[in-house]
């Protein structure tokens, strides 16, 4: 019987903390590393069934009714199959957690790259060529694609206020009214989206490259037509996603269609310059930031305003405001979200949809405030530390802010830094440190998974991916510590739609939502052997493959010797969410250099402090940081599409004009954990991690630009030509 | 076009269309799929292979340009096990994904030989001094191999190890 656990309230229980065997919380190797770094892990476009046919997708160019008048003689081209335009074809990525078939069909382009047509041809190269050949024709049509020059709307729910703005803002000692500007932004996860489909006349199997396999399993059936029951996902490995490859993508559909119709099996794989348009972009911001401070820097109002973009029929609109709900204690708040709807290609999640842009334009706000108020950038964000959710009014279930600041700050070096700007000179460069708060909404969805228990081996099995994020190594851990196990003893399979359905990997959710699945089919394990023996589970010690109860030892294997064991598990969210404020805390800290002969920023150091509950493993969460520290650096300083001012179209569709930060871009970076246990976590008590790192992180890089130079820099991001214009 | 060429020591011989790039010769053709296509188009280095001892990126060179090369996958740097880099990945975290780290390995295989070699590079302080490997060296010369994961912590750690004389900046746990 499946273990059900509903999170309704704090689990005080701290179980994991009495468990001897010693490996939940260590740093141990992912155990899927080896297999990476010898090239044996297969990845989507690797499998070859025999009968292998090629699928390249061609793309709108322009945006109006499309037609394709040379597809019969594309058709006799050599090697040629398919040219598949078929009205099932989606016309961009799903949304996360979508369930259902996004917007479809090839006869109208709706932005610059939709995918309208596919072509299958015996090889890669075949295909390619082919698909080049086919003639889009567009007749285009005056869709707008500029957000700041239609009327937004203004949806309902997403507009909030509450206290006298204008009389706060009156009787204030410091007001501040600034408005920031971040540009549109790529996952570009270094794994094309690829698809290989293979079709028996009943049964359609995909391998994919996808993050939330229960989700992309209907997203798929629905978008075909047919039942979820005859859909099958595999994806046990993914070369990252970052929200791009939450939803099924365009090639998925594709090939799929492709595969029933010709009855062979078809691989296809977006080529790069059409990863970045047919999937989902982080949509840019304009963000309207207005504070009001008393003397000692308590800010008494507190108003975000935020402009994002989407397509027509696409109900995703970036979060920017989620981390200002919670952050910072003000009577007087007013949150305004507004949408233009406009033909540049989808936006959709990107790592940390929301605060990775809105916490990082609101950090700069307060660092612009400090110096305004002349007070210290810590300890004004010390003092605005809300005792409660400022605007629910409920309890926050665990707030590690204060420590993340303080530590950080010591860690860092920060008392040392002088306070005004333009302090500290090495020939052409000026040198500077700066800091920001990080904040991260937390939330568990439902997951379910099992553990396989045969003598002292266990298999744990669950739909969930591992996108990079260590998931392997996190269900080892949890499963080995509750059952008592060398890690070796624990194998994991994820990535299959077969298996248990987990959260899938997004929004920070994976590890504690499937790893609590994981606890509760282990606890469920542990139930089953106490049974056995006539004992409370409790009084039960599992260790090294032993059962020890009181002076008594006996191997896990001799006592069930022969039997399999199944333990299910299972997680769903409860009232805990309406109980309390739950979210994640962090500080980062960063020291740059500024030339102000080229305009060049460049990183010196990073630090950053961050809360997120127990540390399942502290290599992987670490790394989990670097990444999202470093994505601050891109965006900060290097990361935006330009967007045509005609079409709407990405000028700049790859990694020679998309500029990702590259290894010479990255300086020594610090991470701190703070000790943290969040028993509205349920009973792993460890909440997200894997965005954490990214919110604010761009803040503490513009922050320290600002201190090393007196350049304000308020558009992302703070390329050289922006850097001398501001320096003046 | 008839092709041969020995992959990871054993000769290969192929007849290809010669517009299959050696990356594609190497993943469907001789069914190596250790290394990556990332953008196809020379700007990510997820498919870096070395040809006679060299790193290249593959999905920019044709196979049948390759006429009795030597080319080494990181399928074959791990051929007596994996390899010192190999073995130092893992233990650094120098991947998450998995995707970049085929590409990361070569390409670090043979910056360190080209190090030994005192080829001078973009932030050498001259074109003819013995080449130490600092940390700006090392960062210098593995920029060609793009990480989005950002592992690069973990993997400047790992190669910082396996050429010992390069002091290591990874962090301590806490």
């Amino acid at each position: 019987m499946t273990l059900d656990l509903k999170l309704d309230a704090p689990d005080e229980a701290n179980r994991a903390d009495d468990l001897v065997q010693g490996v939940l919380g260590h740093e141990n190797e992912r155990p899927d590393g080896l297999s990476k770094a010898i090239g044996a892990a297969t990845y989507a476009a690797e499998p070859r069934p025999d009968g292998l046919l090629h699928g390249f997708l061609v793309r709108a160019p322009g945006i109006g009714a499309v037609s394709c008048s040379n597809a019969n003689s594309v058709r006799e081209m050599e090697g040629v199959r398919l040219v598949l335009r078929d009205p099932r074809m989606i016309r961009n990525a799903a949304q996360g957690a979508a369930n259902e078939a996004p917007v479809q069909g090839v006869d109208r382009a709706e932005y610059v790259g939709q995918p309208v047509a596919l072509v299958v041809a015996d090889s890669f190269e075949q295909a390619r060529h082919a698909a080049q050949a086919l003639e889009v024709e567009v007749e285009t049509d005056d869709a707008p694609v500029d957000p700041e020059a239609v009327t937004a709307e203004k949806p309902d729910g997403r507009q909030t206020a509450q206290g006298d703005l204008d009389a706060a803002r009156r009787d204030a000692a410091h007001v501040l009214d600034r408005t920031y500007t971040t540009s549109s932004m790529v996952s570009a996860a270094m794994e094309p989206h690829a698809a290989t489909a293979e079709w028996d006349g009943t049964r359609l199997v995909l391998r994919g490259s996808l993050q939330m396999l229960k989700y992309n399993r209907n997203e798929l059936a629905d978008s075909l037509g047919i039942a979820p029951e005859n859909v099958r996902i595999l994806a046990p490995y993914v070369g990252g996603g970052f929200g791009s490859k939450l939803g099924i993508s365009a090639e998925c559909v594709a090939a799929a269609l492709a595969a029933i119709e010709l009855g062979r099996p078809i691989r296809v794989v977006q080529h790069r310059r059409q990863v970045f348009e047919m999937n989902t972009r982080r949509s840019e911001t304009r963000q309207r930031i207005r504070l009001a401070a008393d003397r000692q820097g308590r800010l008494t109002a507190l108003e975000h305003e935020a402009l994002v973009s989407n397509l027509p029929d696409e109900t995703f609109a970036e979060p920017v405001l989620q981390g200002s709900h919670f952050a910072y204690a003000a009577p007087n708040r007013a949150l305004r979200m507004h949408v233009a709807r406009i033909h540049r290609p989808a936006a959709g999640s990107v790592r940390a949809p929301g605060e990775a842009v809105g916490v990082t334009a609101f950090e700069v706000a307060m660092d612009e405030l400090a110096v305004a108020t002349g007070i210290d950038p810590v300890e004004l964000r010390l003092r605005n530390i809300p005792d409660k959710d400022p605007e629910a009014g409920i309890p926050f279930s665990s707030h590690r802010l204060k420590a993340a600041l303080s530590e950080g700050a010591r860690r860092f070096g920060w008392a040392d830094r002088p306070s005004p700007p333009r302090q500290r000179r090495e020939g052409e460069w000026w040198i500077g440190t700066g800091m920001a708060a990080a904040f991260r909404v937390n939330a568990i969805m439902e997951a379910q998974a099992r553990i396989l228990l045969t003598g002292d081996r266990a298999v744990v099995e669950t739909d969930m991916t591992d996108i990079g994020t260590g998931s392997y190594a996190i269900f080892q851990q949890i499963a080995a510590e509750l059952l008592g196990l060398p890690l070796e003893r624990v194998k994991v399979r994820l990535g299959d739609t077969e298996l248990p359905p987990g959260s899938g990997s997004g929004g920070s959710f994976g590890a504690a939502s499937t790893g609590t699945a994981v606890w509760m089919a282990g606890m469920d394990l542990r139930r089953q052997i106490a049974r056995a023996l006539a004992c409370d589970e409790a009084d039960l010690t599992l260790k090294d493959g032993t059962i020890i109860r009181g002076n008594t030892r006996r191997s896990l294997a001799e006592a069930f010797d022969g039997t399999v064991l199944t333990g299910d598990g299972h997680v769903q969210p409860g009232d805990a969410q309406q109980k309390v404020r739950q979210a994640t805390f962090g500080a980062h800290f960063a020291e740059v250099a500024v030339s102000d002969v080229t305009g060049e920023i460049r990183m010196r150091r990073m630090h950053g402090s961050f809360a997120a509950g127990r540390i399942l493993n502290p290599r992987t969460a670490r790394s989990q940081c670097h990444g999202g520290m470093i994505w601050g650096i891109g965006m900060a300083l290097t990361e935006a599409v330009t967007h045509d001012r005609r079409d709407g179209h990405m000028v700049n569709r790859d990694f020679a004009e998309y500029h990702l930060p590259v290894n010479a871009d990255v300086p020594p970076l610090d991470v701190h954990f703070i000790e943290e246990r969040d028993p509205w976590a349920g009973p792993l008590q460890a909440k997200g991690i894997g965005e954490l790192g990214i919110c604010g992180a761009g803040a503490a890089i513009l922050n320290a630009v600002h201190h090393a130079c007196g350049a304000r820099l308020r558009d992302f991001p703070a390329t050289p030509d922006r850097v001398l214009a501001a320096l003046v | 076009m008839k092709l041969s060429f020995a992959v990871n020591g054993r000769k290969q011989s192929l007849d290809l269309d010669p517009r299959v790039t050696l990356l594609d010769a190497l993943r469907d053709h001789v069914g190596l799929s250790g290394s990556k296509k990332g953008c196809d188009h020379g700007q990510c280095g997820a498919c870096t292979v070395l040809v006679n001892g060299r790193r290249i990126n593959a999905c920019l060179s044709l196979a049948v340009m390759h006429e009795g090369d030597e080319v080494t996958t990181v399928e074959g740097l791990a051929r007596d096990g994996p390899s010192a880099l190999q073995a130092a990945f893992v233990e650094h975290d120098g991947m998450q994904c998995g995707y970049c780290t085929p590409g990361q390995i070569c390409s670090a295989t043979a910056m360190l030989e080209e190090v030994a070699a005192g080829w001078p590079s973009h932030v050498s302080a001259d074109l003819t001094s013995k080449v130490e490997l600092t940390q700006d060296e090392l960062r210098e010369r593995m920029s060609g191999n793009l990480c989005r994961c950002s592992c690069y912590p973990g993997i400047n750690a790992a190669i910082g190890q396996v050429a010992t004389e390069v002091p290591a900046e990874e962090e301590t746990a806490d």
